[in-house]
């Protein structure tokens, strides 16, 4: 007998639960990042010095990663589209592929960090790289415990079990790339 | 106390969802391409040195790119309603955040008060030239 979460079949608010969790860790996310972002926008604003800053963080490495994270959002729809088709080996593979998105974002984050550290920009180097290592710190977390969820998934999604938890973490990884879209220009791009 | 018949209740009510809950699958590749040409026109957006549309490259193409991220691979129009006004009503307490502290942190004066410490923040980081030692 498979053993099948009842989070997953459940929903009693028209949503199986599961789903229905994963859109409030969503709506909490929103306020953990919104108020960081947020707060990052109105000193930028009243801090000009913070674009001398900004001017030495590397434009190629943000954009490689932003990359990386949509076609890892790429896969996990692919993850999701499968699992909708009970194809569950097929999801096991596209949820992978997503998690390997996610090591590679975090290697090539930690390169650009070694880089910037080496050259003398730390935490506590001023306001801009407060925010800076906070801000893609949180961020690479959130990558960090996505992909291992992802990876637990794909074990039960590869004997066809637990299908509707692949659309759930789908939705995650989602979150955490609209999150990477907005912090790329934010802390890449506004020099 | 048995959970077999909360089970079997529960796998009859996913045998019902299971049929109306699956999305429509559009054309994901196309949807991936345009996000790569949007992140392509952000980052050659600052080449072209004219402020307003660097500011429209970055962040108008990140709305852009949120926008079809929260659509077409998370289904949010699909989803139910309420699903939709949770995430907008989350918005909304961003922006009053937003509008109550911002007059304090990107002021640096008042009527009656002055923020020193900001306004040295400013200076030091306009002689330094972002440099560090």
């Amino acid at each position: 007998m498979s053993s099948r979460s009842i989070a997953n079949i459940r929903s009693v608010t028209g949503i199986p639960t599961a789903r229905l969790v994963t859109w409030w860790v969503i709506a909490s996310e929103i306020f953990i990042f919104g108020g960081l972002l947020a707060s990052y926008i109105m000193h930028r604003l009243a801090h000009p010095e913070w674009g001398l800053e900004a001017a030495h963080t590397i434009t190629a490495a943000g954009a490689f990663n932003t990359f990386v994270l949509l076609t890892s959002s790429l896969f996990a729809v692919l993850a999701h589209k499968a699992a909708d088709a009970h194809d569950g080996p097929r999801a096991a593979k596209f949820l992978r592929l997503t998690a390997l998105g996610g090591i590679i974002f975090l290697l090539v984050k930690s390169l650009e960090w070694t880089d910037e550290i080496r050259e003398g920009f730390v935490l506590s180097s001023g306001g801009f790289w407060s925010f800076y290592y906070t801000v893609a710190g949180l961020h690479a977390l959130h990558v960090l415990a996505g992909l291992i969820i992802m990876l637990v998934f794909a074990v039960d999604a590869a004997k066809n079990e637990n299908l509707p938890r692949v659309q759930c973490i789908g939705l995650y990884w989602h979150f955490v790339d609209i999150i990477w879209i907005f912090l790329f220009p934010l802390l890449y791009i506004a020099k | 106390m048995s959970t077999e018949p909360l089970t079997n209740h529960a796998s009859a009510a996913h045998a019902g969802a299971a049929s109306e809950d699956h999305v429509h699958h559009g054309n994901y590749l196309k949807v991936w391409a345009i996000l790569v040409v949007l992140l392509i026109v952000s980052v050659l957006g600052p080449m072209t040195g004219i402020r307003p549309l660097i500011l429209f490259t970055a962040f108008g193409v990140a709305i852009i790119k949120a926008y079809m991220v929260a659509k077409n691979f998370m289904h949010v129009n699909l989803e139910r309603r309420w699903v939709t006004y949770l995430l907008i009503t989350c918005l909304v307490f961003l922006a009053i955040l937003f509008a109550g502290v911002a007059p304090d942190v990107m002021k640096h004066q008042g009527l009656h008060w002055d923020n020193y410490a900001a306004k040295e923040a400013v200076q030091a980081g306009a002689q330094g030239n972002g440099k560090h030692e």
